[in-house]
Order: C-alpha cells, then structure tokens, then sequence
C-alpha cells in the first residue's frame, strides 16, 4: 500500500474510532453485566427458581393465574402471557398502565403447575435497570437508541479500516509477536493482535448491535403493513365477557403443534388487532426457536382466524438479538462473550492511549507523527 | 517464494481466527448439545490467542 492511501485509511480509522470510542466504552462496560442478566437478577433474588412438585399433577388453569394477576393489579392491564419453553413449570405475566403502553408496569413469575404467584420483577428500579437504560438509549428513548446505532455503524467503519492498517503496522516478526523496544510499539501490537484475534466477533455483536437499535422502526413497519391487514379482515371486536387466555393459548397450540408457546399479545396490544389475541409461537430447534409465527385467535369465539409467517426484516432483526446477546449457548458461551468483551474494552482503552501518546506524548519524535504518512516502524510490507 | 511466506506470517493466523470465530458464534445457533460444545471450543481460541498477546505485552522486561 502507497504512503497516501495508507493515510487516508489511518484518518478513516482515527476519526470513526475518535467519534465512537467513548460511546464504545459506555456500551461495552454495560454490556458486560447485561451478559449476565439472568444469573444476576437470580442472585439478587429478582427471578426465581421453581420448586420441586409432583410433575404428574394437572397444570394450573391459566385463566386463574391471568385473574389473580388482575386482582392483585386492579389499575393495570395484561399486556402479555410470556412462556420460557426452557422453563415449561412457569408462566409470567407482563401488566402494563394500559393494554398498549410501551413500558411494563408489572412483571408476575406464576408456577405453571400450582398457579401460585412465585415472584414480582422490580420493573424499572435497581441498579440492572440503569444500566440496561444506558446501554439501550441513555435515558434518551428512540433518539437515544437511534444515535447509539449509529455509534455502531461507525465503529463497522472503525473496524474495517482497522483492519486494512493492521499488516502495514505489523512488526517483521509477523501475527503474534509483541515488539517490546518502547512503550508504545508494545501498546500498538497489543493493540493491533488483539484487535485482530476479536475482529470478527466484535463485528458480529457490533453490526447485530445496530440492528437491534432498529427494532422500533422495524417492528413499526410490520405492524402498519402485515400485522393490519392480517387484524383487518378480521371480525369481531372482542367485547365479549368471555375471553379466556387459556382457551385461546390451546387454540393456538392446537393449530400449531410442532412449535412453542413464546407469548401471547392480549387484545388492544399494539402485537395483535382489537378483538384477538395473537399467541406468537416459535419452533422447537435452536435455530428456528429464535424465529415467531404470529397465531390470530378470536377473542369472542376462541378460535383461530388466521396464521401468517413474519416477513423477513423482522425475521433478521429475531435473527440478530441471540448474537448480539450471547444467550444461546448455555453459560460458557456467555464467559466467552464476557471475556471478549473485556478484550474489545482493552482494544478501545489501547487505542485511546495511542492517539493521546501521539498527540500529547513525551517524546517529540512520537508526538510529532514520526509514522505519519511515512513507513511506520516494522511496515508496511 | 519469499512473498507467500509472508503472507502465510502476516494473514495466516487472523485469517484462521475468523473463520473459526464464524464458525463459533454459528454453531450453537444451529444445533444443541454438540453444537454448543463447538462454539465454545471455536470462541475459546480467539480468545485465548488475545489473551496470550495481552499478557505478552504487559509483561515486564525491556521498554
């Protein structure tokens, strides 16, 4: 590579890294305790474990466990009936101040088997819950996130040219060795390697990271297309007494048999038309269980109007979140994402350190760009 | 000659831990049991080798 190009890629580099760095920091310092959700709010006593009943007896009636959650919550609405298919003894329940708000009000863990209310989520206090705000929009809502994509987009770019500066600024020796004559070859082969060894994980949790940033405006999509055709030539308005959750949840599972319950939207939810439930159902391997089949059911008569597969942008974004959460390989699997995490924040903090050493060092010959436009030490090839 | 042995010194490795890291955050997502295994024994390999080059370059000796 000439000496002009190779500075065009070195200001592509510092000024998507400059600009995204410290949003970077932010979302990869959060990141790390998000990893470990599930087992932290277990340790703080947030979520619960089931316990041990006879596995013969009959299952609770879900219409109850939707009863006593209203009972309990006589000002909030069901929103949703959620299921863990790795968790078949529990059911929860997500409340909300409306049957559409945004925000949950209430989260109820019941036991699928006594029907017993197991436990509440503290939704919206704690400590876990700041720092899901921060890495999801800053307390910034949609624009928030919005600009946190395109933080994510940028650090895409910062990562490519990253890569096209990384054999010029190799040392002679080649891939895995540290150059130790000065301070700052060593920070920028650590800087380099590293960068290399986590490249395309990095990318993988950056690029699925944007897309997720989209889910509003991607679910907005569907629902304003797909979703109000499919309510629309519906009948019924579902303001009969009688709706029953559990019948509509069997009606579901009968027209699907081969998949799982995932949840399942209650009438007026922005997920499913004004008189219907729509129990989203996803498959039973583990790729198809991270993907939905909405499921309409007649709030009025309890059975099935109609069954329609997800078109494919909102597929990809269902596609997107196991890979950017790291969720779907058991507990090693989140250890890794963990530890490459805390290697992407070295990444950051190493290349922060080299542009402030560059700019602000002590040795002028370093600080004057020594390597700037010319050969840097050790390349290019 | 002396130029594919540079390549292999300089792109070898990066290129190795791509495809394995691909490979890795690919497996889990198509197949349980065996699937997980490969995954992690994929990711545990960049992992392992930034580690490594981490620990190279804190440890004390010349500077």
């Amino acid at each position: 590579m000439n000496g002009r190009r190779l500075k065009v890629w070195y200001r592509v580099h510092k000024w998507t890294s400059l600009i995204c760095t410290v949003f970077m920091l932010l979302l990869f310092v959060t990141g790390l305790p998000l990893i470990f959700h599930e087992e932290i709010d277990r340790a703080l006593g947030y979520r619960v474990t089931a316990p041990a009943v006879e596995e013969s007896g009959p299952r609770a009636d879900v219409d109850a466990i939707v009863a006593d959650a209203r009972e309990r919550h006589p000002d909030e609405a069901v929103q949703f009936l959620v299921r863990e298919p790795e968790h078949p003894e529990l059911w929860f329940v997500r409340l909300g101040e409306s049957v559409d708000a945004a925000e949950a009000s209430s989260f109820l863990t019941y036991d699928a088997r006594t029907g017993e209310l197991l436990n509440a989520y503290p939704v919206g206090q704690g400590v876990m819950n700041v720092i899901l705000r921060l890495h999801v929009d800053m307390f910034a809502g949609l624009w928030g996130t919005l600009f946190l994509g395109a933080m994510g987009l940028l650090l895409v770019a910062s990562l490519v040219s990253g890569a096209v500066l990384y054999a010029p600024y190799l040392g002679r020796a080649g891939f895995g060795h540290v150059r130790r004559q000065t301070r700052r070859l060593r920070w920028l082969d650590a800087h380099n390697l590293v960068g290399m060894a986590t490249l395309v994980w990095v990318l993988v949790v950056g690029f699925t990271g944007v897309v997720n940033t989209l889910s509003v405006p991607i679910f907005s999509q569907w629902q304003s297309t797909q979703l109000a055709e499919m309510t629309a030539g519906a009948t019924g308005d579902g303001t009969a007494a009688d709706r029953s959750p559990a019948e509509a949840v069997a009606a579901a599972r009968e027209a699907q048999p081969d998949k799982a319950l995932s949840f399942m939207a209650f009438p007026g939810n922005g997920f499913t038309g004004a008189g219907h439930f729509m129990a989203y159902m996803q498959g039973t391997t583990p790729l198809t269980a991270q993907l939905l089949t909405p499921v309409m059911i007649d709030a009025d008569t309890g059975q099935v109007a109609a069954t329609r597969e997800l078109p494919w942008y909102v597929s990809a974004l269902l596609l997107s979140q196991p890979l950017h959460f790291g969720d779907y390989g058991g507990l090693p699997l989140k250890i890794l994402w963990g530890l490459l995490d805390l290697l992407a924040i070295g990444v950051l903090i190493s290349g922060l350190y080299l542009w402030l050493r560059r700019h602000w060092g002590r040795s002028p010959a370093i600080a004057n760009g020594a390597d700037e436009g010319r050969a840097p030490p050790g390349g290019p090839a | 000659m002396i130029g594919s042995k540079r390549f292999a010194r300089v792109w070898g490795m990066p290129l190795v831990l791509a495809l394995v890291s691909a490979l890795g955050l690919v497996a889990a997502l198509l197949a349980d049991g065996l699937g997980d295994a490969l995954s992690w024994a994929a990711l545990a390999l960049p992992t392992a080798v930034s580690l490594v080059i981490t620990i190279r370059a804190v440890l004390p000796g010349r500077a």
